[in-house]
């Protein structure tokens, strides 16, 4: 195909739950180093797609591919271990744990021997404000601080940075501006941005265009269950993708239906 | 650290009432440790439980369960003291086990489950304990080593006193120390979450039902080996007494925030409003009004910490 390798690929993927087809025929793919933006509205089957990725749902036809070899996930774990991370809007940190303590829930660094072994507090505050800090918040230098006392955009950045730090190799990004405000979301934008220049395979889920443009190298367009567009940055305008997203409508036609 | 202000809050005004009838001396402080002992050996892993998001109210019936059960075997059948001990403890793990397994394999609430449980042990310790001994209450004489071990008195404290301190030693460092603590924190902030984190959910409840309930028998056994009998009536009270530990001690009752050392003051600020006004001026029959009036501003106070907390970044959203 191209010169670099796709990280993660679907071929021909259906999804359907007893007799009701949520996805069908899906292809996508996604490099290293690139941010593939995933549009569509409600309903699209966007949740259904993020969770087949993230390894929740098995395909019911059709292919994954991680770096060109067929893998079948049987669980959300199997895909984390295999380089999948998955950040829902305030997902993977607990308000009312430190930020250290948060960063590292689950795997803890400790010190000592035996029982006795401590959670190591200063390493785990220390790593923790280190690589949020590598990723552009500047505003986070105390690690005992508790979660619930930053902003969304700076969750969504701990809970990205996480994800990096302990080996993701494709970042799904559910919807992590939709409820932030511009600032904010500039934030997280700034973030993909990050993440993309080392080297991950960004899969950015969307429904505000605007953010799908300033970060995405790729975009498709998911319209009930299938890809209705696959274009690459620079193909089409916004206005093109806000009414492929409306389901092929144009906003003009949109807006003459509102009126009635 | 609200808890532990408010626990001299209440040590002194109970000083000054008591002054004239001896609640400074050893005697009036040993009477209210004495009866915060045995609270306290089960409101830490209440307290825990409730962090995780769960809550145990099968407490009350599996401390005379576990009382009458050492009563009968050492004293009816006549069986080892060790032996007995060990069948308590199992006895208890088992119905910590089915707790755990109910509340993490079915999606009722652990309050029911445990509401379940404890009208079942306490109905079948009754009904048992009838039909084993034909009466509901047990005496017994145990060895010197079990006495000296479980029922007797140091200086004024009793044997669960010095329980007490050695699993607030040991609670303190699981909780805030070791990385299990962590997992129990993570658990109750955000159980998907820490589920995504690799946290085994469901095992760390079903263990912390378990420990709750194995620390319930061991409470109990220090009551039957002290007093030399047990009765086999459902002790609900002790539910009330451990959650009013864990909410006046910080303990968020939707699970996340807590902590041992504000536990143990929530237990020591019950002991003294319930034990220790015995030996103050103050009416007996206010101990009630004042546990209810302190729990109400302990939630508040938990209710707004959680606030600041939490409503900050939503309020940033905003802008």
């Amino acid at each position: 195909m191209s010169d670099t390798q796709n990280v993660l690929e679907l071929r021909n993927v259906d999804k359907s739950f007893g007799p009701i087809d949520v996805l069908h025929k899906i292809s996508l793919s996604v490099k290293a180093g690139e941010v593939l933006c995933l549009l569509g509205d409600n309903g699209a089957g966007k949740s259904t797609l993020i969770k087949t990725m993230a390894g929740v749902h098995a395909p019911t036809r059709g292919e994954i591919l991680m770096d060109g070899k067929p893998v079948s996930f049987s669980g959300p774990k199997v895909a984390q271990e295999a380089g999948i991370a998955c950040v829902h809007q305030f997902g993977g940190t607990f308000p009312l744990m430190s930020i250290g303590r948060s960063f590292f829930a689950g795997v803890e660094p400790t010190k000592g021997w035996g029982p006795f072994k401590v959670f190591d507090r200063e390493k785990a505050n220390e790593i923790a404000v280190r690589e949020v800090r590598n990723f552009g918040i500047t505003r986070i230098e105390d690690g005992d601080r508790l979660v619930g006392g930053l902003s969304g955009g700076e969750r969504q950045s701990l809970a990205i940075a996480r994800a990096v730090y302990f080996g993701a190799r494709v970042l799904i990004l559910d919807e992590p501006t939709a409820a932030l405000g511009v600032k904010q979301s500039a934030h997280v934008l700034r973030i993909v941005n990050e993440a993309k220049r080392r080297g991950l395979a960004v899969i950015f889920i969307t429904h505000q265009v605007m953010h799908a443009m300033a970060v995405g190298d790729h975009f498709a367009v998911l319209i009930r269950g299938s890809i209705a567009a696959d274009f690459r940055k620079g193909d089409r305008t916004r206005e093109e993708i806000a009414d492929l997203m409306a389901g092929g409508e144009s906003m003009i036609d949109l807006e003459a239906s509102i009126e009635g | 650290m609200g808890a532990f202000v408010g626990m001299v809050i209440v040590f002194v005004i109970f000083a000054m009432f008591g002054f004239s009838r001896n609640f400074l001396s050893i005697a009036g402080f040993a009477n209210w440790m004495n009866f915060a002992s045995t609270v306290g050996i089960i409101a830490i892993p209440v307290a825990f439980l409730m962090i995780a998001g769960e809550l145990d109210i099968s407490t009350g019936a599996v401390l005379p369960a576990s009382a009458m059960m050492l009563g009968i075997s050492v004293n009816h059948y006549e069986l080892p003291m060790w032996l007995g001990i060990m069948m308590t403890l199992a006895m208890a793990a088992s119905v910590g086990l089915v707790n755990g397994l109910l509340v993490t394999r079915t999606q009722v609430p652990s309050f029911i489950v445990t509401l379940a449980t404890l009208f079942a042990v306490g109905g079948l310790t009754l009904a048992l304990s009838d039909f084993l001994i034909n009466n509901t209450n047990v005496s017994m004489q145990s060895p010197d080593w079990a006495k000296a071990l479980f029922g007797t008195r140091y200086f004024g404290f009793r044997s669960a006193v010095y329980w007490w301190i050695g699993l607030i030693v040991v609670f303190w460092f699981f909780l805030h120390k070791s990385p299990w603590g962590n997992w129990v924190f993570a658990v109750g902030g955000d159980p998907e979450s820490a589920r995504n984190a690799g946290i085994p959910v469901n095992k760390l409840k079903i263990w912390l039902f378990i420990l709750c309930s194995v620390c319930t028998a061991l409470a109990g056994m220090c009551q039957v080996i002290q007093f030399n009998s047990a009765q086999s009536a459902t002790f609900f009270n002790m539910i009330f007494f451990t959650i009013i530990a864990s909410v006046v001690g910080g303990v968020l009752l939707n699970g996340g925030f807590g902590s041992v050392a504000g536990v143990v003051f929530g237990t020591m600020t019950l002991g003294i409003v319930q034990q220790g006004i015995n030996y103050t001026d103050i009416d007996r029959n206010l101990s009630l009004l004042i546990i209810g009036v302190m729990l109400l501003i302990a939630v508040l106070m938990n209710g707004t910490f959680q606030k600041l907390a939490t409503s900050w970044s939503s309020s940033k959203k905003e802008d």
